[in-house]
C-alpha cells in the first residue's frame, strides 16, 4: 500500500510541487512542461488533450479556482486542494475510506445528486453545483437532517457521519416522505460499521416530519 | 493512479479517431468512471489518454413510445430505474436498474458503462496477478478460490459477467447500435457479449476503435409479465451471486413464450434456453417450474467453492416462473 501511495503521488499542483522542491535545478528541468499544460483549461481546450488544467469548480455556493492534474478526484481536491490564490480548500467532511466507491464516507452532491467524491474526476465536476456536508446548514441554523441526527443519537464513532447525513439530504431532495424501506435503499451506498443504522433511519424519518 | 491525459469529446467521429490511433489500453473512454477509475488506481489499466464521453450532445436521452424504447449510452442507470414507462412496461428492466450497485453509482453510472464493465474477479482485479484473463496463462479460479465464478460457459476463462442490465435488455430482445470509423452498424444485444472460448481478453465483439451509443428495446406484448430476480450474498447492495431475468408473454396461467436469460453465473448474460423450452405453451404449475430450473442448469460444471449457485440459479428461474403464472 506504501508503494500505492508513491506511485499515485496524490494532488500536487504547480503551486504546491514549486513549494515542496528545495532545489532551482529540479524546479527549472519540470517547471517548464508543467507551465505548458497548466495555461490550457479543459474548458477552452475542447478536443484537446490535457494533463492538468486550471478548473472552477462551485463548491457550496461558492467558485473556487483550482489547478489540478486530470487524475485528480473531486475528493482529493476538496480535501487537500489548494486554489490559485494559496488557499487550502479545507473541505474534510467528506472522508476518504475505501477510496474505491464503496464505503460512502465521501459522499457529496452534485447537482442535488449523491455521488461518491472518490470516484469523480474533479475536471468532471466543472459547471456542476457541488454540495458537501460543510455546505447543509445555513450559517448556525443545521438542516434538518444534521438536528435530527443529533436528536436521535445517529452516531458512534461519527467517522460515517458526514456521508450518511449528505446522502439522506440528497434523498430528502428526491423524495420528501420516503418509507422506512425508501430510507434503506436511499442510504445503502453508505456503511457504518458501529451499526447505528436503526438510529440513522429513525433521525431521517424525523427530518423528513420536519421539511 | 498512473498520469494520463483528458480530452473531451466533441464528435463520435473524433472519439473513434482517437481511438484507432492506438489498440487497447492506451485511450480508453469515461463517461461515469465507476468502473474505469477502480481499475486505474489499482493498475489494471494504466492509459495515456482519457476521452470524456460525457461532452457528447443528446446521447443520455431516453425516448419510449408505442414501437419501444431507444436509451441512449449516456443515459445514468438512475434515469433508467426512474422512468415511469420503463417502470410500468419494462418492468425487468427498472428492477435490474435498481438492484445497481448504490443510490451515489446509479446517479452517475451510464448504460454503456454498465454494458461495458470488466469482470470483478478477484485474480483480474489484483494488480500482481498476471491471469489469463490479462494475457498470462492461467484462469487462477480453477485451482484458486472460486466463490463468485461462473459455472456455465466458463472454459478457459471464469469470470462472471457482472451487469444487471445486460440480463434484463437481452430478456426484452434489446439490440445495441455501436460506431467505428466505418459508420454504425447494429446487433442483437445477445451478440454483442462473447464468451472466453471466442476471445479470452474481452467481455464483448467491439473492436478497439469502436463504441456503444444507443440501445433499442423493442414494446413488449400487452400480455408481458417480467421480473429481474437477483440474489446477493447479504442485504446490501452487491453484485450477483446469480440472477434471472425472465419475460414472460402470459394466457392466464399458461406461458405463451418466455425469454430466460441469467446474470452472474457465466463470462456472458446466458439465455437459457432449456429454461424457456420447458415453459413455452405450458401451463405453468410448480412441477413446470421446478423442471424449468433443472433444465437451466443442467449443463452446469461448478468449480471448487460456487456448486451452491447451481441450485441457487435453478430456484430463482423456478421462482420466475412461478411468479409469471401468479
Amino acid at each position: 500500500m506504501p508503494d500505492k501511495e508513491k506511485k499515485q503521488g496524490t494532488n500536487i499542483s504547480r503551486r504546491n510541487f514549486l513549494k515542496g522542491v528545495g532545489t532551482g535545478t529540479v524546479a527549472a528541468t519540470v517547471a517548464p512542461s508543467v507551465l505548458i499544460s497548466n495555461e490550457k483549461t479543459a474548458d477552452a481546450q475542447m478536443g484537446d488533450a490535457v494533463a492538468s488544467a486550471t478548473i472552477q469548480l462551485n463548491i457550496n455556493e461558492k467558485s473556487y479556482q483550482v489547478e489540478v492534474e486530470a487524475r485528480t478526484t473531486l475528493l482529493t481536491v476538496l480535501r487537500d486542494g489548494m486554489d490559485t490564490g494559496g488557499n487550502n480548500i479545507d473541505l474534510t467532511g467528506a472522508k476518504l475510506i475505501c477510496d474505491r466507491g464503496e464505503c460512502g464516507g465521501c459522499t457529496v452532491m452534485v447537482d442535488g445528486k449523491s455521488v461518491y467524491a472518490c470516484m469523480m474526476l474533479a475536471i468532471d465536476a466543472q459547471g456542476k453545483q457541488i454540495t458537501t456536508v460543510e455546505g447543509l446548514a445555513d450559517g448556525d441554523d443545521l438542516h434538518p437532517v444534521q438536528e435530527a441526527f443529533i436528536q436521535h443519537d445517529a452516531l458512534m464513532c461519527g467517522f460515517c457521519t458526514p456521508g450518511f447525513v449528505v446522502s439522506s439530504a440528497a434523498l430528502l431532495n428526491e423524495n420528501a416522505k420516503p418509507t422506512l424501506e425508501e430510507i434503506k435503499v436511499g442510504l445503502s451506498g453508505n456503511t457504518c460499521r458501529c451499526g447505528t443504522y436503526p438510529f440513522i433511519f429513525d433521525a431521517v424519518k424525523t427530518a423528513s416530519q420536519k421539511m | 493512479m498512473e498520469k494520463f491525459s483528458y480530452v473531451n469529446a466533441t464528435s463520435l467521429e473524433q472519439v473513434t479517431s482517437l481511438l484507432s490511433e492506438s489498440g487497447w489500453g492506451e485511450v480508453m473512454l469515461i463517461a461515469g468512471g465507476t468502473d474505469l477509475l477502480a481499475e486505474l488506481k489499482e493498475y489494471i489499466e494504466a492509459p495515456k489518454t482519457l476521452v470524456n464521453l460525457k461532452t457528447l450532445p443528446g446521447m443520455d436521452s431516453i425516448e419510449a413510445d408505442a414501437s419501444g424504447l431507444k436509451i441512449g449510452a449516456l443515459a445514468t442507470v438512475t434515469d433508467i430505474a426512474m422512468h415511469p414507462t420503463i417502470q410500468h412496461h419494462y418492468t425487468v428492466l427498472a428492477q435490474a436498474a435498481v438492484s445497481v450497485a448504490t443510490p451515489q453509482i446509479r446517479n452517475v453510472g451510464t448504460l454503456g458503462g454498465n454494458l461495458c464493465q470488466r469482470p470483478r474477479c478477484w485474480y483480474y482485479r489484483d494488480e500482481s496477478t498476471n491471469c489469463l484473463k490479462k494475457g498470462g496463462d492461467t484462469c487462477y479460479a480453477v485451482d484458486g478460490l472460486s466463490k463468485y465464478h461462473a459455472i456455465l460457459g466458463g472454459d478457459p476463462v471464469y469470470i462472471v459477467h457482472p451487469s444487471d442490465l445486460a440480463p434484463a435488455l437481452i430478456a426484452l430482445g434489446a439490440s445495441v447500435k455501436i460506431v467505428g470509423p466505418e459508420g454504425e452498424k447494429n446487433m442483437s444485444l445477445e451478440e454483442f457479449f462473447t464468451l472466453p472460448a471466442a476471445n479470452p481478453f474481452r467481455e464483448n465483439v467491439l473492436e478497439p476503435n469502436e463504441i456503444v451509443v444507443e440501445v433499442s428495446v423493442p414494446a413488449p406484448k400487452s400480455n408481458t409479465r417480467s421480473f429481474y430476480l437477483k440474489a446477493r450474498e447479504k442485504g446490501a447492495p452487491d453484485f450477483a451471486l446469480a440472477s434471472v431475468a425472465g419475460v414472460f408473454a402470459m394466457n392466464g396461467k399458461t406461458c405463451e413464450t418466455a425469454s430466460i436469460v441469467l446474470g452472474g453465473v457465466a463470462p456472458a448474460p446466458w439465455r437459457s434456453k432449456e429454461a424457456e423450452a420447458a415453459l413455452t405453451g405450458k401451463m405453468i404449475n410448480e412441477s413446470v417450474s421446478q423442471q424449468a430450473g433443472s433444465d437451466a442448469v443442467k449443463d452446469a460444471q461448478p468449480l471448487n467453492d460456487n456448486a451452491y449457485k447451481v441450485t441457487l440459479t435453478q430456484n430463482l428461474v423456478s421462482r420466475a416462473a412461478m411468479m409469471a403464472a401468479s
